[in-house]
């Protein structure tokens, strides 16, 4: 039988085809790995507490009920939504926190294993695969209160719900590769994570998270120009049945990632030893 | 004549550069995070600011079967050598080829999540080993016999003692097929009982594995390696068959020449002590084997007191007490205040091993048994002969042919 060989040495060509090749054989490779990873994770994050669930939908639904009040006792005034208020903002806080979470995963599933990953070699990218399983199982929670919310208002079902899914996906797609870039730096320096969380909770604002888009102004400008606006509107509005107004863009977004992707998949994978070198004995 | 097995890992120069300070390391992270990915050749050799060699120039080849014992000071580079032969940091320069399926015991029970069961880490644990679900499922019976804990295995991990978790990890590693076995210091926790069992499983797996073993307790590394690396500041200090000499030279490093005084009631003070039939050489007393040892004692008395025992212990280079010297079975009585008690201890045709002893100190009280002065080390001297062993005594035998 002929044993697999392996050569570790200082790489100084990169052949990004090659890497490409292997990061995605790795990531099939080690479904069960990614599977166990977050089992135990999940497992873990609720065996050790009572409200357990309640905790994935908590920290939006307050957020929710913040703009609620504000614009119910007429302290912010807010332009017409087209959908009850309520639905509107809890629609929103909850998919903006699904895109927070996945534009975290990778950073934070890299730093969770920092552990390991000094001392085992196994496939990097389960951290990757185990994240995205992770985030699907939670938000998977946090789509069926939306559901309910549909319900209870009034919204109801369109057919373009089944569209939601796909769009769904796209968020935490778009979400991982930019954490996919994040990560490698955010790894060596704890600066990039606190910019990362304190840069999202500005750009919520020019996101039409909570309110939506001004009909004339700067922040028109500027939230038509942030990319987030579109992968939320259109998820939203798949959600709601209402037209897709920015549909050119959000494809836009989807093709420029695809390839982003896959480079953020090589820039990862070349950066593991580096920061396993850096970061502890 | 065997036929030689194939070499499954082969290290030519290898080199890795390490820097002492944080900030800067992180910076040059950075930066070798961007020469990566842009495919730049440049800064290979130099060292920057702040950077030393922590691996250099390390050359080895391991075939299967044999077993590769790595051993230095804290800091000498072994783990460091460990990582990359394991692929978690690339080296700096040189090269690693290693031909088979590489397992790494460089952390017990890696995975384990401390909330949940033993059972439920198994899964975990296996699963980062690289074992499939089908593969666990059929040997987690087989683990949890292993690591004899099944009183405990639906218990949370925290719960669990050190060395029950290193049994619990040691059990899922031991089920790896490796060609290649990387071995750090992590079988140390465990009792006794589960170190013999952990050597009886490297025992079996060696013949069909090569394995790179790092420890600091010598009898280990006598007891499976067949070559050695003794690595000091990164680099090889020696390397060879030679086993024995390595761990030889690795002692000398520690030897010690400071005795120390562990207790004293303040009755005796030790004035002189000689080895009164030795050549010195580097100021240590030289004695060949099958010589007699012949030791003077001067001890100033500074209160008077009964009649004592003098017991007189060697100790090996490891600090470990190999002998006791016949206790005086003649009483010596205490000299008055201020005068010395002397005598002379007297053993015949030594039959230590070649390397460095030492002599311990204990008097006491005969009638009671109290003890008046214990001094460790109080003496070193070395042993010469031709054969270098690592047992702490070469006994004298005669091979007689019989027909049977």
């Amino acid at each position: 039988m002929e044993l697999k060989t392996t050569v570790y040495q200082k790489e100084n060509n990169i052949k990004i085809g090659k890497l490409l090749n292997e990061s995605l054989n790795d990531i099939f490779s080690s479904r069960f790995l990614a599977k166990q990873l977050a089992i135990r994770d999940i497992k873990a994050q609720y065996r050790q507490s009572y409200l357990g669930i309640i905790w994935a939908f908590l920290t939006p639904l307050t957020t929710a009920l913040v703009w609620v009040i504000l614009s119910k006792s007429g302290t912010v005034v807010l332009s017409d939504t087209g959908v009850p208020y309520p639905v509107y903002v809890f629609s929103g806080t909850l998919l903006w926190s699904i895109m927070t979470d996945s534009i975290n995963a990778p950073m934070q599933n890299t730093s969770a294993a920092r552990g390991i990953l000094s001392k085992i070699n196994f496939p990097k990218e389960a951290l990757i695969l185990s994240g995205i399983y992770k985030l699907i199982s939670n938000s998977l929670i946090k789509i069926a209160l939306l559901f309910i919310f549909l319900i209870v208002y009034g919204v109801g079902f369109h057919s373009s719900i089944l569209l939601f899914p796909l769009a769904f996906l796209g968020i935490i797609f778009f979400g991982t590769t930019v954490g996919l870039f994040v990560t490698p730096i955010g790894m060596l320096y704890q600066d990039v994570g606190k910019i990362i969380s304190m840069g999202l909770s500005f750009l919520m604002y020019a996101t039409p998270v909570v309110y939506v888009i001004p009909k004339t102004g700067i922040l028109k400008t500027l939230m038509e120009a942030n990319p987030l606006t579109p992968l939320l509107l259109t998820t939203r509005n798949l959600l709601f049945g209402h037209d897709i107004d920015y549909l050119n863009y959000y494809f836009g977004v989807m093709i420029v990632c695809i390839p982003l992707f896959f480079i953020g998949l090589v820039f990862y994978r070349i950066s593991i030893p580096i920061i396993v070198e850096r970061m502890s004995a | 004549m065997m036929e030689e097995k194939e070499i499954l890992v082969k290290v030519e120069h290898l080199s890795k550069k390490f820097c002492k300070d944080l900030k800067t390391s992180l910076w040059y992270g950075v930066k070798d995070l961007f020469n990566n990915v842009l495919g730049n050749q440049n800064e290979n050799e130099a060292l920057r600011p702040k950077e030393f060699w922590a691996v250099k120039d390390i050359n080895f080849e391991l075939r299967r079967g044999e077993c590769l014992g790595l051993i230095g000071h804290n800091g000498a580079g072994k783990s460091t050598l460990l990582k990359i032969l394991n692929g978690l940091i690339n080296p700096d320069q040189g090269k690693v080829t290693i031909k088979g399926r590489i397992g790494a015991l460089i952390e017990l029970g890696a995975g384990f999540n401390p909330i949940l069961s033993g059972r439920e880490n198994i899964y975990n644990n296996g699963a980062v080993l690289g074992f499939s679900k089908i593969e666990i499922d059929s040997k987690v019976e087989e683990i949890i016999d292993f690591a004899e804990i099944r009183e405990f295995i639906d218990m949370p991990v925290q719960n669990y003692s050190s060395g029950m978790k290193v049994r619990l990890g040691f059990a899922v590693a031991a089920q790896m097929k490796p060609d290649v076995l990387i071995i750090d210091e992590v079988l140390a926790v465990g009792d006794l009982g589960f170190v013999l069992k952990c050597f009886n499983t490297i025992d079996t797996i060696l013949p069909e594995t090569a394995i790179i073993f790092v420890s600091h307790a010598m009898p280990m590394i006598s007891r499976i390696c067949s070559q050695i690396i003794l690595m000091e500041h990164g680099c090889s200090e020696f390397q060879g068959n030679d086993v024995a000499k390595a761990i030889d030279l690795y002692y000398n490093r520690f030897a010690q020449n400071e005795s120390n005084v562990v207790f004293d009631d303040g009755n005796l003070a030790i004035k002189k002590v000689e080895i009164l039939n030795a050549e010195f050489e580097n100021n240590i007393p030289q004695l060949k084997w099958g010589d007699d040892l012949l030791v003077y004692f001067n001890i100033l008395v500074k209160n008077q007191i009964s009649t004592l025992d003098f017991i007189i212990i060697v100790n090996d280079k490891e600090q470990r007490s190999i002998g006791i010297l016949d206790r005086n079975l003649d009483a010596i009585e205490c000299a008055p205040k201020g005068e010395s008690i002397e005598f002379k201890v007297m053993h015949e045709q030594l039959q230590f091993s070649k390397g460095l002893y030492s002599l311990s100190l204990v008097v006491r009280d005969r009638a009671t048994k109290r003890p008046i002065l214990r001094v460790n080390n109080l003496i070193t001297f070395q042993i010469s002969h031709q054969y270098e062993i690592w047992e702490p005594f070469l006994l004298k035998s005669t091979f007689q042919k019989t027909n049977i």
